[in-house]
C-alpha cells in the first residue's frame, strides 16, 4: 500500500510545463534540420472526379521549386503508397487507398500532387501552377442515402458503397421484449459529423538519409510505433528497423493523430526521391479537408418498457460514414465501440444492434474523442430521458429503476462486455445534490406560468465508457490488426534515479508528470529522481500509444509492473548486502530494511550502485537494474458517472445559455486529480460544443461548408460555464494502480446531458427531438412550428 | 495561409499614396489589414502592390469638430471603443467597435478599412447608417463625402472609387438625453454579426424626439431602418410602441448560410431592433 | 525584392530583409527562429500567433513583417526576465492552465494584455476578453483561474 503521505494521487505541478509556458516546446513544425525543404500538397478541390491529366511543366520551372510529385514518381521511390486499414470485420471491403490519386479522386482534399520547394511560399506558388484537369462526377455524402440505388458508386470493390453490415446482441430475443413491451419510445436521430481541431495542425518532418538506408520521420502523432508500422507493412515500403519514428511535443490529438494518414508517407517519398529533409505542415483548411472526422451516424432508436418502467430491450440500427476511404481503425468505431456499449448503466435483458458502414465522398470517419462510445451514450441517454417523459417517472427515478446495482458485478451484458466494477447510484444522487434539483424544479415551473418568456431545462446523462481496449486476445478475435497491451522499460541508473521508457505517447495530457508519480510512489523517490521518454520509436522498445482513455490504466499499468519487477531485483540485491533473504526485507523510506530491524538497512542508491559495480553481489545474478513489462490488461475498465445539466432557453430567438454544469464522475483511483480534472474539463467543453455548436457540413456536391474556423464552430471562452466536478471512487479491480481511464468522459457524458437539457426546456411545447448541434434556428423553428 | 507575392509600397501622406494607385493595375491601400490580409492568406485577393498607409498621421485620431466627432480612417476598433470623446456624442459608434471581432482584433484592425471591405457580417456600418455619419473620400484630384447610409451598394462593395481612399469619418453628435445599444447575435464561429441592431432614443419630457436604427448581418448591405426608428418621435416609446414600429422591419432578399436561413435572419432583425431600440430608450433617460 | 525592416524583437535589434508578403509569424519562426508563437488557423480566429506588437496583443498571422518595420515586438520568448517567469507564466503552471501548450504561448501574451487594461477583471471580462484564442484541451476553466491568479499576484 501507498503511504498516506503518497505522491500518487497528489495534484502536483505539471513537468511538462516549464517549456510550454515559456515558448520552448518543440513542435513538429518547430523544428528545423540543415538543408529543409517544404512541401505542399494539391489536392482534390471536388468530391467526387476523374482524373484526366495532371500538368506539372509550369509549376517545376517556377524558381524556387525542386520537384513536383505525383503518383507514378511512388513506384520510383519504392513505395507501395497504399494507405492501410488496421481493423477488419467479417463483411468489411478494404478498397485501395493510395497516398496519392492518379485516377479518381474521392473527396475534397484528396492529394494528387505534391510541390517541393525552398520555402512554403514558394510551394503554395507552384501548387497553384500545377494544372489538374478533372472530369466531376456525382457526389454522396449522406450515409443512408450512399447505399440506395442512383447514388455515385465511390469504389468498384463496394457495391452500393456499403462498406460492412455488422449486427451484435439477439435479434429474436429483443423482437419478443418488444412484443411484450408496455411502453415503448423511439428517437431517429443525426449524430452528426465533427472535426477534431487539435489546434496544432497535422505535420511531418521526413529526413532521409540514402547512405544507411535510414527514414526518420518528426510526426504530430499520438502512436509512434503503430505509425511505424502501418507505413511499413502498407505504405512506405522501408523494413521496420531501418524507420524512426518521433512524436515530439504534440498539440492535442484527440484522436485525430492516431491514424496513418497519406500525407506522412508522401513526404518520406519526397525526402527519399529529393535526397534532403522535407518538412509539410497542414494549414487549417487542410486539417479540416483530411483529418479524420468523426461521429456521423443516421440511428433510428427503440426502447421497450414493461408498466414499471423497467427496460425491456433496446433495438438500434444505424447507418455510419465511413468517408471515402477507411481509415486506420475505423471499422472498429461504429461497431465494437458502439454496439458494446448499448447498455449503458443499465441492466437491459435483450439488446439488437445493427449498423450498416457506407462508403461516401466525405473525409474518412475515424476515432474521435470517445469513439463511438459517444455515440452509443447519446441515444441510450436520449432514449431514457424520452422513457422518463413516457412513464412519467421523470429523469432520475427511470434511471434509478434501472441502474445496474453493486452486487450485479462483474455484470455480463448483452453486448459482449463484462463490466468490471461500478456503483451508479451514490455518483447520481451526488450530482442531485450538488444541483439542488428540487430548488431547479420549483423555478422551472415559475418559469412555465410565462410560456413566451426563457424557459429552464435540466438535463441528464448516466454515462459509462469503456476504457482500455482489451485483452489482446479478445480485441483481436474482433478483428483489431494490433495487440492493445502496453509496454514500459524502467531503468534504474547507478547513482539511483530512474528513466521510465513508455510506449504511451502524450498529446497534452501529462503523462510526464503521472507518470513520475507513479513511480516515485511505487520506488519512494521524489519525482525530481524520474524521467520520462516517451514518442519515440527508437528509445522505447514498443508502444501502442495514447488513446482510448488506455494511458493511466495500461501504459500506467505497465509502469507499475516494471516497478515491481524492479523492487524484487533491488531485494535480490539487498537481501545479499545485509544477509538475508529478500522476502524478509521491507521497502521503506527509501531503505531496505530487514523486517524487525529497522536499524539494519541499505538505501536504495546504495543498491543500485551495487547493481551496476557488481563487487559485492549475489551469485548467478546479472548486474544492472533494468525491468520492462509489457501489461496486457484482462479487461476493459468501466468509469461512469452522472452529468446534469441546466440550460436556459429563449423562446423568442431559440438561443440557449448554459447555466450549469454538474459532473460526477468516478474514474476509478486518481493519479492526479489537477489533471483529472483538467481532462473533464477538456472533454465537457468538446461534448458541450457538440450538442450546441459544432458540425462538419457538406453540401450536396461534397463540398465541405465548414473548412475554416470562420465556419466551424469550437467552442470559445465566452461560451461556455465554470464547470462544478466531484468525484465517487470504485477502483478498478483488475489492475495494478485501481485507475480507470478519464480522457473521453466528459465527451461521451455531456452531449446527451445539454441535449437533454433543452429538450427539458422545451416540454411545454412537446417537442421529442431534435439534432445535434442545437442552434438558435432549430430551437426557435421547432418552438414556432408549434 | 502564404499570400501571393506583391510589390510594397509606404505611404507618408494621402497624396502620396493617392499618386502610388496609379503605380500599377491592381493595387490596395493596407492599414491594419485586418480586412485585406485574411484575403490574400486565402488567395481571394492577390493585388499587384499593396500601399501601407498605416504612417500617415494625418489619418489618425478622433477629434471633436463642430457638432459632432472626425474619426480618421486609421483610428483602430480599440481606440474606437475606449474613446471618451465619441461615448459623450455617440456612444453607439463606439459600443459597436467594442463588438468588433476580439481584442487582438481590434487592436490592429481600422475603421477606414472596415467599410472599405464592407462585409456585411460586420458591426460599424449599421451604427454608422443609424447615427447619420459621412464617409470622407479623397482622389489624386477632388475630395468628397458620401452620408454611410448611401455608402455600402452590395456585399463587399461600397461607393468608394479605384481612386479613392477613405480618409475619415464623421458622426453627428446625438446630444444629451440619448440612449445607445448595439445588440448582437453573433455567429458562433466568426464571431461576425449574423443581426446586428444599432439604435439610439433621444427622449425629452418623456416624449422621443428623435431615434436611428440599423441592422447589420442581414443583408448584403445593412437594413436602413431609420425611418421606422423615426416613427416612434413624438411618442412616449413604450415597449408596445416599439414592438409595433419594428413589425416594418421586412428586410429585403436576407442573407443565408448553414448557421441562419433567411427567415430566421429576418425574425432576429426583428427582435433585436426591438431589444435594441427599448434598451437605448431605457437608457436615454 | 527583399525589403529591409528593422525592429526590437524580445528587446534585441533585429535588421532583416523579408519579402513584403512574409506574414509576422513567419518571420519569428522562420527568419528568428522564435518557434514559441504557433499557427493554428489561417482565418486569425484562433489566437496561437498572439504576440504583442508596441505593447498590444495582435494576431501576428494577420499582420506583414513589413508593416512591422521599427515597431517593438514581444514573443512569450521575451515575457520572463532575468530567468523569473512572468507571474502569468507562473499562473498558467500553477493551475494547470495549458495541457497541450500549443495555444498557450498566444493565451498567455493574450492574457498579460487583458491585465495590462484591467488588472482585475470578473470571470466575464476574462471569459470575453480572451475569446480570440481557442484552446481545444482544457475547457478553458483553469485558464480562467489562472489570469484570475495572476492579476492576484500582480495586484
Amino acid at each position: 500500500m501507498s503511504p498516506v503521505n503518497s505522491v500518487l494521487g497528489s495534484p502536483i505541478k505539471r513537468r511538462e510545463d516549464p517549456a510550454l509556458i515559456t515558448g520552448k516546446g518543440k513542435y513538429t513544425d518547430d523544428l528545423k534540420v540543415f538543408g529543409m525543404l517544404s512541401a505542399v500538397m494539391v489536392r482534390s478541390p471536388f468530391a467526387h472526379a476523374r482524373i484526366k491529366s495532371i500538368d506539372t511543366a509550369a509549376a517545376q520551372a517556377m524558381p524556387g521549386v525542386i520537384a513536383v510529385y505525383t503518383a507514378a514518381d511512388a513506384e520510383a521511390a519504392g513505395m507501395p503508397g497504399l494507405v492501410p486499414v488496421g481493423w477488419l470485420l467479417d463483411t468489411l471491403k478494404t478498397p485501395p487507398h493510395p497516398m496519392l490519386a492518379s485516377e479518381k479522386v474521392n473527396h475534397v482534399g484528396d492529394a494528387v500532387a505534391v510541390v517541393v520547394a525552398e520555402d512554403r511560399y514558394v510551394a503554395r506558388d507552384a501548387a497553384d501552377a500545377v494544372l489538374v484537369d478533372y472530369e466531376p462526377l456525382s457526389a454522396c455524402t449522406n450515409p443512408k442515402d450512399a447505399i440506395s440505388d442512383g447514388q455515385a458508386q465511390i469504389h468498384d470493390e463496394a457495391p452500393s458503397n456499403i462498406a460492412f453490415d455488422w449486427e451484435i446482441g439477439d435479434q429474436a430475443k429483443t423482437a419478443a421484449a418488444f412484443a411484450a413491451a408496455a411502453e415503448t419510445v423511439r428517437c431517429d436521430l443525426r449524430n452528426q459529423r465533427l472535426i477534431p481541431h487539435a489546434i496544432e495542425p497535422r505535420a511531418v518532418l521526413a529526413d532521409w538519409n540514402e547512405a544507411t538506408g535510414e527514414m526518420t520521420i518528426h510526426l504530430t502523432t499520438q502512436n509512434p510505433h503503430v505509425h511505424r508500422l502501418l507505413m511499413c507493412l502498407s505504405s512506405i515500403g522501408l523494413p521496420e528497423h531501418k524507420v524512426r519514428v518521433i512524436a515530439p511535443e504534440v498539440g492535442g490529438g484527440f484522436g485525430s493523430k492516431i491514424h496513418h494518414y497519406a500525407d506522412e508517407t508522401i513526404i518520406a517519398m519526397c525526402s527519399k526521391l529529393c535526397g534532403r529533409p522535407v518538412k509539410w505542415a497542414a494549414t487549417r483548411t487542410e486539417t479540416n479537408q483530411t483529418d479524420a472526422h468523426g461521429r456521423d451516424h443516421v440511428t433510428s432508436a427503440e426502447l421497450a418498457l414493461d408498466q414499471d418502467g423497467k427496460i425491456l430491450g433496446l433495438r438500434v440500427s444505424t447507418y455510419a460514414n465511413m468517408g471515402a476511404y477507411l481509415s486506420t481503425f475505423a471499422p472498429a468505431v461504429p461497431t465494437y465501440l458502439y454496439g458494446t456499449l448499448l447498455s449503458g448503466q443499465y441492466d437491459i435483458p435483450a439488446i439488437y444492434g445493427h449498423v450498416v458502414g457506407a462508403f461516401t465522398n466525405t473525409s474518412p470517419v475515424d476515432a474521435y474523442r470517445g469513439a463511438g462510445r459517444p455515440e452509443a451514450t447519446f441515444l441510450v441517454e436520449r432514449l431514457m430521458h424520452l422513457a422518463g417523459e413516457a412513464t412519467g417517472l421523470g429523469p432520475v427515478e427511470i434511471r434509478k429503476r434501472n441502474f445496474l446495482t453493486p452486487d450485479q458485478f462483474p455484470f455480463e451484458t448483452q453486448v459482449a462486455l463484462t463490466y468490471d466494477s461500478g456503483n451508479y447510484g451514490p455518483a447520481m444522487d451526488r450530482a442531485l445534490e450538488m444541483l439542488g434539483y428540487e430548488q431547479l424544479l420549483a423555478d422551472q415551473e415559475q418559469r412555465r406560468q410565462s410560456p413566451n418568456g426563457k424557459q429552464i431545462g435540466i438535463g441528464f446523462s448516466a454515462y459509462i465508457e469503456a476504457c482500455g481496449l482489451a485483452p489482446s486476445a479478445v480485441v483481436g478475435s474482433l478483428g483489431a490488426q494490433a495487440g492493445q497491451w502496453e509496454s514500459a522499460e524502467l531503468r534504474v541508473h547507478p547513482t539511483g534515479s530512474v528513466t521510465v521508457y513508455t510506449g504511451s505517447s502524450s498529446t497534452g495530457q501529462g503523462h510526464k508528470t503521472s507518470f513520475s508519480q507513479i513511480v516515485a510512489d511505487r520506488l519512494q523517490l521524489d519525482v525530481s529522481q524520474v524521467e520520462v521518454i516517451q514518442g519515440d520509436t527508437d528509445l522505447v522498445q514498443f508502444g501502442m500509444g495514447s488513446y482510448g482513455s488506455r494511458s493511466g490504466a495500461v501504459g500506467g499499468s505497465a509502469i507499475a509492473r516494471s516497478t515491481d519487477k524492479i523492487l524484487d531485483k533491488a531485494k535480490l540485491i539487498a537481501g545479499h548486502l545485509l544477509e538475508a533473504a529478500p522476502e524478509d526485507l521491507d521497502f521503506k523510506d527509501g531503505s531496505f530494511c530487514v523486517r524487525g530491524s529497522a536499524d539494519h538497512s541499505v538505501a536504495w542508491g546504495d543498491v543500485a550502485l551495487q547493481a551496476y559495480l557488481a563487487h559485492n553481489y549475489p551469485e548467478n545474478l546479472e548486474p544492472g537494474l533494468v525491468a520492462s513489462a509489457f501489461y496486457d490488461p484482462e479487461n476493459f475498465t468501466y468509469p461512469f458517472g452522472t452529468h446534469i445539466c441546466v440550460v436556459e432557453i429563449d423562446p423568442e430567438t431559440g438561443t440557449t445559455e448554459l447555466l450549469r454544469y454538474v459532473a460526477v464522475d468516478d474514474v476509478g483511483n486518481v493519479i492526479n486529480p489537477m489533471i483529472v480534472d483538467g481532462q473533464i474539463h477538456g472533454g465537457l467543453a468538446q461534448g458541450i460544443g457538440q450538442a450546441l455548436w459544432e458540425g462538419a457540413h457538406y453540401d450536396e456536391d461534397g463540398q465541405l461548408l465548414t473548412s475554416s474556423l470562420l465556419d466551424y464552430a469550437v467552442p470559445k471562452m465566452h461560451n461556455l460555464i465554470d464547470f462544478e466536478l466531484d468525484r465517487t471512487v470504485t477502483p478498478c479491480p483488475h489492475n495494478p494502480l485501481g485507475v480507470k481511464g478519464v480522457g473521453e468522459a466528459g465527451a461521451i457524458a455531456s452531449p446527451p446531458a445539454v441535449v437533454n437539457a433543452v429538450m427539458d426546456a422545451l416540454a411545454p411545447w412537446k417537442i421529442q427531438h431534435l439534432d445535434m448541434p442545437l442552434t438558435s434556428e432549430k430551437v426557435w423553428a421547432a418552438v414556432h412550428s408549434q | 495561409m502564404y499570400p501571393a507575392q506583391f510589390d510594397y509600397k509606404r505611404a507618408t501622406s494621402v497624396e502620396e499614396a493617392l499618386a502610388l494607385l496609379t503605380e500599377a493595375d491592381d493595387v490596395k491601400f493596407i492599414a491594419g489589414g485586418h480586412s485585406l490580409i485574411p484575403m490574400m492568406k486565402l488567395r481571394l485577393a492577390q493585388p499587384e502592390m499593396v500601399v501601407d498607409i498605416a504612417r500617415i498621421d494625418a489619418l489618425r485620431g478622433i477629434t471633436e469638430e463642430g457638432d459632432g466627432v472626425r474619426i480618421g480612417a486609421l483610428t483602430t476598433h480599440a481606440e474606437i471603443a475606449a474613446s471618451s470623446v465619441l461615448h459623450e456624442h455617440c456612444g453607439l459608434i463606439a459600443e459597436a467597435a467594442a463588438e468588433i471581432g476580439d481584442t487582438q482584433v481590434r487592436n490592429r484592425g481600422t475603421i477606414g478599412g472596415n467599410i472599405a471591405h464592407a462585409d456585411p457580417g460586420s458591426d460599424l456600418p449599421a451604427a454608422l447608417i443609424a447615427a447619420g455619419a459621412t464617409v470622407h473620400l479623397q482622389s489624386a484630384s477632388s475630395t468628397r463625402t458620401v452620408a454611410a447610409a448611401d455608402f455600402f451598394l452590395d456585399l463587399l462593395t461600397t461607393d468608394l472609387s479605384h481612386d479613392e481612399l477613405v480618409v475619415a469619418v464623421t458622426i453627428p453628435s446625438l446630444g444629451r438625453s440619448t440612449g445607445c445599444a448595439y445588440l448582437k447575435f453573433e455567429h458562433p464561429a466568426s464571431g461576425y454579426a449574423v443581426v446586428g441592431a444599432a439604435a439610439w432614443v433621444k427622449m425629452e419630457n418623456r416624449q422621443c424626439s428623435g431615434a436611428g436604427l440599423a441592422i447589420n448581418g442581414v443583408t448584403a448591405t445593412p437594413f436602413n431602418g431609420n425611418e421606422i426608428a423615426q416613427s416612434l418621435v413624438s411618442t412616449d416609446a413604450s415597449d408596445d410602441r416599439i414592438a409595433a414600429a419594428v413589425e416594418s422591419v421586412q428586410p429585403e432578399d436576407p442573407m443565408a448560410d448553414v448557421f441562419a436561413s433567411a427567415d430566421y435572419r429576418a425574425h432576429l432583425a426583428r427582435v433585436f431592433a426591438k431589444r435594441a431600440l427599448v434598451s437605448a430608450r431605457d437608457r436615454a433617460v | 525584392m527583399g525589403i529591409t525592416i528593422e525592429l526590437e524583437v524580445n528587446g534585441q535589434p533585429v535588421k532583416r530583409e523579408v519579402e513584403a508578403r512574409t506574414l509576422l509569424v513567419h518571420f519569428l519562426r522562420e527568419d528568428l527562429n522564435l518557434t514559441g508563437t504557433n499557427v493554428g488557423c489561417e482565418t486569425s480566429v484562433c489566437g496561437a500567433c498572439t504576440v504583442h506588437v508596441d505593447g498590444k496583443a495582435i494576431k501576428s498571422c494577420t499582420q506583414l513583417a513589413v508593416q512591422c518595420d521599427g515597431a517593438k515586438v514581444t514573443t512569450i520568448e521575451g515575457l520572463a526576465s532575468n530567468g523569473e517567469l512572468h507571474p502569468m507564466q507562473s499562473a498558467f503552471w500553477e493551475e494547470h492552465g495549458l495541457q497541450c501548450g500549443y495555444c498557450t504561448p498566444g493565451m498567455i501574451m493574450a492574457a498579460t494584455h487583458l491585465l495590462d487594461n484591467n488588472p482585475s477583471p470578473t470571470e466575464a471580462q476574462i471569459r470575453e476578453g480572451l475569446k480570440g484564442n481557442l484552446c481545444r484541451c482544457t475547457g478553458y476553466q483553469n485558464i480562467i483561474k489562472a489570469v484570475q491568479t495572476a492579476a492576484g499576484a500582480e495586484g
